[in-house]
């Protein structure tokens, strides 16, 4: 009787062991970026070379000084890329003059499709500041791994209609191109606004 | 710098929008096949071959139906998508159909149901009108027009609602 008492007593102690150490992993894991919403110098981000939208080689050091807000999609997108751009504008609307301090910048995650010129007539049609990058496969395939985010062909992948998978983030980077913060699709465009202005 | 051009720009969206709003009142109508009532039918400006056209459909009858296809002249392809979020990824995926329950409304909008445009003869622009055909289990087939917004619309403006009342129904459909 004492026995399996003491038994019980080792095996609870046990069992709570595993769930501390289940909730540190846990947290471990929210630190590095599987989060919601949370800020922080997580290693997301870094350094890129791509073509923007007038042909012309940008930096990451191109945009230094200035709020990045980068989101990862593809013109052929029909749904949701257009729908978090939109939010991006409408973020900027939301600040006024200070929409001048911010670069939203669309970087395809498609760039056999995407070339310069169809993401210069894409890009246009969301806001007048925005630009859209573009590269070689290889190019944009460093930068997106850069940024956590996965991406993969999906249904017609061998023809010219195919979709894509991918992550859809909105990540604000700050003046000096360190990672600050991720918005997930449930973010609003004041919610966007209200983190960009935190940096201003 | 910035002041400069944000108070034209939201002078000429306000009016864009206004226009815009009265060209989609004029060329958006609904729609009866049956027992299958079709309003607030759009799709948003593209660039590409691709582009997503979205519409509410109520059924008002006692029996189910469903969507089941789509076509149009202007594209290769119409076909009816779904969202899945897997984890942090989106991914679109194709579904065999819509479920239309009896007497509730589905309103297909970005994020959720779309039908995908594959293969656009010419890109969709803000302010045209195109033919999509609706193919119901049920119903049978209708043609609609379809007024395109801008690509960063996230639907007709509240004003131009003008889909019939649904007798205190939810309009919410699937999100």
């Amino acid at each position: 009787m004492r026995f399996s008492r003491a038994l019980a007593v080792a095996f609870i102690t046990i069992a709570v062991a595993l769930m501390v150490y289940a909730a540190v992993k846990y947290a471990g894991l929210l630190q590095r970026g599987i989060g919601v919403e949370q800020s922080g110098t997580a290693l997301v981000g870094g350094p890129f070379a791509l073509i923007d939208q007038n042909g012309q080689t940008v930096t990451d050091a191109d945009f230094r000084g200035r709020i990045m807000l980068v989101y990862f999609g593809y013109a052929y997108c029909p749904d949701v890329c257009p729908t978090e751009l939109a939010k991006m504008a409408a973020a900027l609307d939301l600040l006024g003059p200070d929409a001048g301090k911010v670069a939203p910048i669309f970087i395809t995650v498609d760039p056999e499709r995407d070339t310069p010129a169809k993401l210069k007539d894409y890009v246009a049609q969301f806001h007048p500041q925005m630009v859209g990058l573009t590269g070689s496969v290889e190019q944009v395939t460093k930068t997106a791994r850069a940024y956590r985010v996965y991406f993969a062909k999906s249904g017609d992948t061998g023809g010219a209609n195919y979709l894509m998978d991918h992550t859809s983030f909105i990540y604000l980077m700050d003046q000096q191109g360190r990672y600050r913060k991720v918005f997930t699709p449930d973010a609003a465009p004041e919610t966007i606004a209200a983190g960009i202005r935190q940096l201003l | 710098m910035a002041g400069n051009f944000i108070m034209p720009r939201l002078i000429a969206g306000a009016l864009a929008l206004f226009v815009l709003s009265a060209s989609y009142a004029a060329a958006a109508r609904d729609y009866m096949l049956g027992q299958i009532g079709i309003g607030q039918p759009w799709a948003r400006a593209s660039v590409t071959a691709t582009g997503g056209a979205y519409v509410t459909i109520v059924n008002r009858g006692a029996a189910p139906d469903r969507l089941i296809g789509a076509s149009t002249p202007r594209a290769d392809k119409a076909e009816l998508h779904e969202h899945v979020m897997q984890g942090s990824v989106m991914q679109m995926r194709p579904v065999t159909g819509i479920p239309l329950a009896p007497g509730s409304a589905v309103a297909l909008s970005p994020g959720g149901y779309h039908i995908m445009l594959i293969g656009l003869k010419q890109p969709l622009k803000t302010g045209e009108t195109f033919p999509l055909s609706l193919v119901f289990g049920r119903a049978g087939t209708i043609e609609i027009d379809v007024p395109v917004l801008t690509a960063g619309a996230s639907g007709p403006a509240p004003e131009s609602h003008s889909m019939p009342d649904m007798d205190g129904h939810s309009m919410g459909g699937k999100k």
